[in-house]
């Protein structure tokens, strides 16, 4: 059989979302980033709400967000993405507003912003990638870097006098002006699947105007973890997730106990 | 009886060669080419096409959005 009578227009069943320009991703090959801005954009498009949208970057990998969506983007300083997003959506309230921050943003240098912001409940998603480590510097230790982890700065591993790794949707969860919470991974075909569903609901959220809407997103930093993009993602498999489970960990504002 | 078949498009200058796709194929369709794209890259092709049945696995998974996916019902 012919294949080009498989490869036609009204065969399509994939393609990259229009919202994404036609730049490559500056990301290092196999990096989880590239898949979550692709779920931004395919969320962006199938809300059709291209025009509404105003995302704001922060300081890490994701630097550059700015150059590959056809969308209003602006670029926060490091930490300070969810008090600029937190000005946007005021003086433009029926705008959708995204913030897009890794854990060495949001959970280091920009971990008071990033509380006040969820319990102010700004009417927000934030977005945050939990890779462990900081990525764009070299491999850093990260708040979020696991006991034993071997980065840069903690070369024979994380001990606790480095203190312990955080879990930031568990601590967001408890403050009152979070109203979805959740944890969600995209290394997997089936986790993207379902990771899209959850960042659609978050976005879906701001038309209710009850609060923020958190969405981690695990990944992996191969290239600062040290691993091929396959290995890396196993050991986030056999490391990452026993410590940051997913799943929905607040749902319209009611944390979601789970029954063991 | 219909027959599901598939066939990727891989827009071979974006491909990073991470392998990703190759390893979430559920079919083993996706091969990595010996010949690299102009940054050095060996990119994904179909090295069994026969196989592919259009899931979109490899595509969703693909961190660079390098992947282009068809699907079509053949009655036979
Ligand atoms: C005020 C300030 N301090 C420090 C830096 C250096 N710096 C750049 S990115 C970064 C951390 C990035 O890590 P993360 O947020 O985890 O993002 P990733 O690169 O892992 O995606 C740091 C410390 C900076 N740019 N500005
Ligand atoms: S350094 Fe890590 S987080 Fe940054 S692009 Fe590379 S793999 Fe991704
Ligand atoms: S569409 Fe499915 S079967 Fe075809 S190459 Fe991609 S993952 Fe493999
Ligand atoms: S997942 Fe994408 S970037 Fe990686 S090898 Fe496959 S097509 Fe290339």
């Amino acid at each position: 059989m012919d294949i080009n009578e498989i490869i036609k227009e009204e065969n399509l069943v994939y393609r990259k979302s229009a919202v994404l320009n036609d730049k490559v991703f500056n990301f290092c090959p196999g990096c989880g980033h590239g898949v979550v801005q692709k779920l931004i954009a395919e969320v962006v498009e199938e809300m059709n709400i291209e025009s509404e949208v105003i995302g704001v970057g922060s300081v890490g990998c994701s630097v550059l967000v700015y150059e590959f969506m056809e969308l209003d983007v602006v670029s926060a300083a490091h930490g300070r993405a969810a008090a600029v997003a937190t000005g946007i959506k005021r003086v433009m309230p029926d705008k959708y507003v995204f913030s897009l921050q890794g854990d060495g943003d949001l959970a280091a240098i920009g971990t008071s912003e990033s509380i006040h912001a969820c319990n102010r409940g700004e009417n927000i998603t934030m977005i945050f990638i939990n890779n462990g480590i900081y990525g764009m510097t070299g491999g850093q230790m990260a708040p979020t870097s696991l006991h034993g982890m071997k980065t840069a700065t903690s070369p024979y591993g994380r001990n606790e006098a480095m203190g312990h790794p955080i879990r930031m949707s568990d601590v967001v969860a408890q403050l009152e002006g979070t109203y979805y919470v959740t944890r969600q991974a995209v290394h997997t075909p089936a986790m993207v699947r379902k990771a899209k569903k959850a960042l659609r609901q978050a976005f879906e959220n701001q038309k209710l105007n009850k609060g923020l809407s958190f969405v981690e997103f695990v990944t992996n930093c191969n290239s600062g973890w040290k691993l091929s993009p396959i290995k890396a993602n196993q050991w986030l498999d056999q490391h990452m997730l026993p410590f940051y489970p997913l799943g929905d960990i607040k749902t319209e504002g009611v944390i979601v106990t789970k029954d063991k | 009886m219909a027959k599901i078949r598939g066939a990727i498009v891989v827009d071979t200058e974006r491909c990073k060669g991470c392998e990703l796709c190759m390893y979430n194929c559920p079919t083993q369709t996706i091969g990595m080419e010996h010949k690299v794209n102009s940054k050095g890259y060996h990119y994904a092709y179909m090295e069994n096409p026969e196989a592919c049945i259009g899931c979109t696995n490899c595509a969703v998974v693909c961190p660079d959005g390098v992947i282009t996916v068809y699907k079509k019902k053949f009655e036979q």
